[in-house]
């Protein structure tokens, strides 16, 4: 058998003192006619976090987290209970309640199970079991103390070790039968320097899906510091940001939050059946630029927006949404799969067992184009040039999107000249990507610090993109 | 999932268990609190139900110390297996993170001792079809406004949750709530696009919620007044924010004026206590005792007292937010602010019974900002620019809908030009404001 199954299975199904004949039971229970899928969802999970600020390791949290989701799907009606006691007696009751959901209909019977096959993209170990506590300890205080040492502006230096592990389990009526053991490790530096009264603040953090000897093998310490110190001292110099419309070139990497916000969301499979979203109905129609090709990638090794499977047990996938500016496909989740009549593709994820799945991003970016990163730059009279940003955010319905950048510079006669303060710069989804003019060869992934949050719900994702030039896009400063 | 009562005598008897496992562990202080949480909530769409959902959650926290050193561990169930493994992993951390002499209870003279009456707790017997039928009435409502095409749905949600704290000094109390809310987004065409928008209704006793039919309709009218919204040449001009977005603009303050900000040195209010932050005139109250307030708590979450206080007053900075240990640190002492602050209400001399429209005059040529959106803001400088829409105004009244603009300025400069505020309180909000003027500034567009 499956080592996640049987590690699943002894973790929460076996403490729980339930078996697959109980399993079959509740879902036999939840198939009444007129419900069309019936799942159950089991999670136990564990976090730890250490936390360094004023030269002090000041805290340390372990967290325990255990439950189980139950749903029942009528068409397009959903039935949900969750719990965080996981027992028969409590299921059975349970799927009284859910079932109600059905209104009459076709009577589905139970398949067989098929455990589902996919290749294992991390590790199935707990991050924070591969390093000793005083080896996390004495990892964040190097961090304060290189940091000091290495810039006498440097007053506070904030650092943390985040560390996950969730072991989930899903069984469905339609056959479906996954376990999943997912390790997720994040470390965050942040510093404020101060110079003539005048403080300004950076931060770098990375992380992914795998563990402590992973995080240290390509960087340590030393870099991450340097990264967060050298943005901090970027924006000591910063002046006031240019105010309107104007070319903008967005750097690799973290500046794919682009397409997370622009075109990412407007994507998901049930904005898209619902139409509500700015991209419904408009698969087959140019979103973008010819040369602009942008996928979702569940199946990256040890990467924190990659999943082994779904939260549905769907195995992930890398789907093509735009091809050379084309609009190819929307994310899917089983419900909107079904009801649109395509196939699920590996994007039903939930925050935990405590909330409903939908379709969500797993590691979103653009592919390469032809241009190198020093063309594009020289490329500009007058601009900007953003690198790092902070976060964004759409409205998936009328389009408009913004994403707030923190390292910026402006562009004059194709050179990089002064940094400006941070400014949000917004755009309108459905058009923005029409409007870029130059995609580079230097695709790169984020990081590993992403968090996307939907209807309350938080999942880690990634993005990505190479350098990219976007003609007429509204900047946000003060200099007016 | 079992819809039995949550029993406050439960979460009485768990707190001093784990109160009892940390003394036996060894630690010299601790403190623990649970919670625990029922809730239902229907989602109907196209004028048919679309989710159904059940929730039971518990919460169980626990922090010891042993010589100033603090560890913590928490989990999603009450057992006494769990319990005693919690007790130990907190113990375990405890052994390395660094001597603090900072770290504690707050003190026990602080504890509150005569918990207020604040009635908070008014369950909902609502069964499931009548929770369907008032999200149904409530969707129907907005799709009765002819422009209204589509819906993300209206949903119904209502929630009793009991939290209880205690620690060492022998405090401990816990007290329950509810929440109950009904909501609706509806989405409006014209010429091909589309625009959404959506309103909510949030109160401790179901009674007090707005009619499904207002909720609904309110809902509808504002996707619709969006429908043809524009975008603007850049300008610098006075900005009125609606009570939602004022208490946008106004959370930063608090945010900036926390004992942790403070302490940590990434605040861009440092050493403002006294300081003149917003216009003469201008008064900020905390007033945690409300009665049936949405925030309203009777002790923070360090068990101290809670109570009403001026934040500024005339302008003028009064109190900072602190907990126990932030006011150590900063050499103060506590403001029974662990958790945040609970509702604050922000008032003017010159408010008195000032319309939004007379607001408008007052604007006379501007912007109306009723949406932000983004992460543009810089907590360390003040440094603000963020993501709008809303509408222009000119000549006093309300001109056309704009959006795909930025506003940027520093928060500093943005509190002191606060020149009006308007009575239309908005009640939902934590920080219950009028609308607010501002003057001068900067706007990005085409």
């Amino acid at each position: 058998m499956d080592q996640a199954l049987q590690i699943a299975r002894n973790d929460l199904l076996l403490a729980a003192e339930l078996d697959d004949t109980h399993l079959q039971k509740i879902l036999s229970s939840l198939m009444v006619p007129g419900i069309d899928d019936a799942e159950l969802y089991f999670q136990h999970g564990c976090t730890e976090s250490w936390v360094l600020e004023n030269g002090l390791v000041k805290e340390a949290d372990f967290d325990l987290k255990r439950g189980v989701g139950m749903r029942a799907v009528s068409g397009e009606k959903t039935g949900f209970a969750y719990s965080d006691e996981i027992g028969l007696a409590t299921l059975l009751e349970a799927s009284r309640s859910v079932r109600c959901i059905a209104h009459l209909g076709d009577s589905h019977t139970l398949q067989s199970w098929q455990p589902s096959r996919y290749p294992q993209l991390y590790p199935r170990s707990d991050p924070a079991q591969s390093m000793q506590a005083q080896d996390k300890t004495a990892l964040l205080y190097q961090i304060d103390d290189i940091a000091r040492k290495s810039d006498h502006r440097v007053k506070q230096v904030m650092a943390s070790l985040l560390s996950s592990y969730d072991v989930v389990l899903v069984v469905a009526a339609d056959g479906t039968l996954a376990a999943d053991i997912r390790p997720l490790l994040r470390l965050n530096v942040s510093v404020i320097v101060e110079e003539n009264g005048k403080k300004e603040s950076g931060y770098y953090g990375t992380g992914g899906r795998f563990d402590y000897k992973d995080l240290l093998a390509k960087q340590g310490p030393e870099d991450w510091v340097a990264e967060a110190l050298r943005i901090a001292c970027v924006n000591l110099e910063a002046v006031a940001a240019p105010v309107g419309e104007m070319t903008v070139v967005l750097g690799p990497g973290w500046p794919g939050v682009l397409l997370h916000e622009a075109v990412g969301h407007g994507l998901e499979g049930d904005f898209c059946r619902k139409g509500t979203s700015a991209f419904s109905g408009r698969i087959g129609e140019r979103v973008a630029a010819k040369g602009v090709t942008v996928v979702d990638n569940g199946t990256l090794e040890k990467r924190r927006g990659s999943l082994n499977v779904d939260d549905e047990g769907t195995p992930t996938q890398c789907t093509t949404l735009i091809e050379d500016g084309i609009l190819k496909t929307y994310m899917q989740d089983k419900t909107n799969a079904r009801l649109m009549k395509t196939p699920a593709t590996g994007n039903g994820r939930r925050q935990s067992y405590a909330h409903l799945p939908m379709p969500r991003m797993t590691n979103t970016y653009m592919l390469d184009g032809a241009h190198s990163h020093e063309e594009i730059i020289a490329s500009v009279d007058q601009g900007i040039y953003a690198v790092n940003f902070g976060g964004g955010q759409v409205d998936i319905t009328s389009g408009k999107f913004v994403f707030s950048a923190c390292e910026a510079y402006k562009i004059e006669q194709g050179r990089l000249s002064h940094p400006i303060k941070g400014a949000s710069l917004i755009g309108n989804g459905p058009d923005v990507l029409t409007k870029v003019t130059m995609v580079g060869n230097n695709t790169e992934l984020d990081h590993g610090v992403g968090s996307c949050g939907k209807h309350g719900q938080m999942v880690p994702v990634g993005v990505g993109q190479p350098t990219i030039r976007v003609e007429k896009l509204t900047v946000g400063g003060t200099d007016i | 999932m079992k819809h039995n009562e949550i029993a406050q005598s439960d979460l009485l008897k768990v707190v001093p268990q784990v109160l009892e496992a940390a003394k036996r562990a060894g630690a010299e202080a601790a403190e623990a609190s649970a919670s625990s949480a029922q809730e239902l909530s229907v989602t109907v769409r196209m004028g048919d139900i679309e989710t159904l959902e059940y929730g039971r959650s518990q919460s169980l926290d626990v922090t010891v110390y042993f010589a100033q050193r603090k560890g913590s561990a928490s989990a999603s169930d009450f057992d006494s297996k769990v319990i005693e493994e919690l007790v130990a992993a907190a113990s375990r951390i405890a052994k390395y993170t660094g001597t603090d002499e900072h770290a504690g209870l707050a003190d026990a003279s602080d504890m509150a001792s005569q918990l207020p009456a604040l009635d908070l707790d008014h369950p909902w017997q609502v069964d499931t079809n009548e929770a369907v039928e008032l999200a149904e009435q409530c969707e129907a409502a907005a799709r009765a406004v002819p422009q209204i095409v589509n819906s993300e749905g209206a949903s119904l949600s209502t929630r009793r949750s009991v939290y209880c704290y205690g620690n060492t000094h022998g405090f401990v109390s816990a007290y329950p709530g509810t929440r109950h809310s009904l909501s609706c987004i509806a989405v409006a065409r014209q010429n091909g696009a589309m625009q959404r928008d959506g309103w909510f209704d949030t109160r401790r006793n179901p009674q007090r919620l707005q009619s499904p039919e207002a909720i609904g309709h309110r809902a509808a009218e504002r996707a619709v007044k969006r429908l043809g919204a524009r975008k603007i040449k850049s300008c610098k001009v006075p900005v009125v924010f609606v009570p939602e977005t004022a208490a946008s603009v106004l959370s930063h303050f608090f945010t900036a004026i926390s004992g942790t900000a403070l302490y940590q040195g990434r605040s861009f209010l440092q050493d403002t206590l006294k300081q003149k932050i917003f216009p003469s005139g201008l008064d900020i109250i905390e007033q945690p005792h409300l009665q049936q307030g949405l925030y309203s708590a009777p002790f923070d979450s360090d068990g101290v007292a809670t109570r009403e206080r001026f934040i500024v007053k005339d302008g003028r900075v009064q109190s900072y937010l602190l907990n126990s240990y932030s006011a150590r640190r900063l050499g103060m002492k506590t403001t029974g602010n662990a958790g945040g602050a609970r509702n604050i209400l922000i008032s003017s001399h010159e408010q008195a019974q000032k319309s939004f429209e007379a607001l408008l005059k007052d604007l006379h040529q501007g912007l109306v900002i009723t949406e932000l959106i983004g992460m543009g803001v810089n907590g360390v400088t003040g440094d603000y620019s963020q993501g709008a829409s809303g509408f222009w105004v000119a000549g006093g009244t309300i001109d056309y809908p704009v959006e795909e603009i930025t506003i940027a300025d520093n928060l500093r400069n943005m509190y002191k030009n606060i020149s009006a505020l308007a009575s239309d309180l908005d009640e939902r909000h934590n920080i219950r404001c009028g609308s607010m003027l501002i003057d001068g500034i900067a706007v990005a567009g085409t």
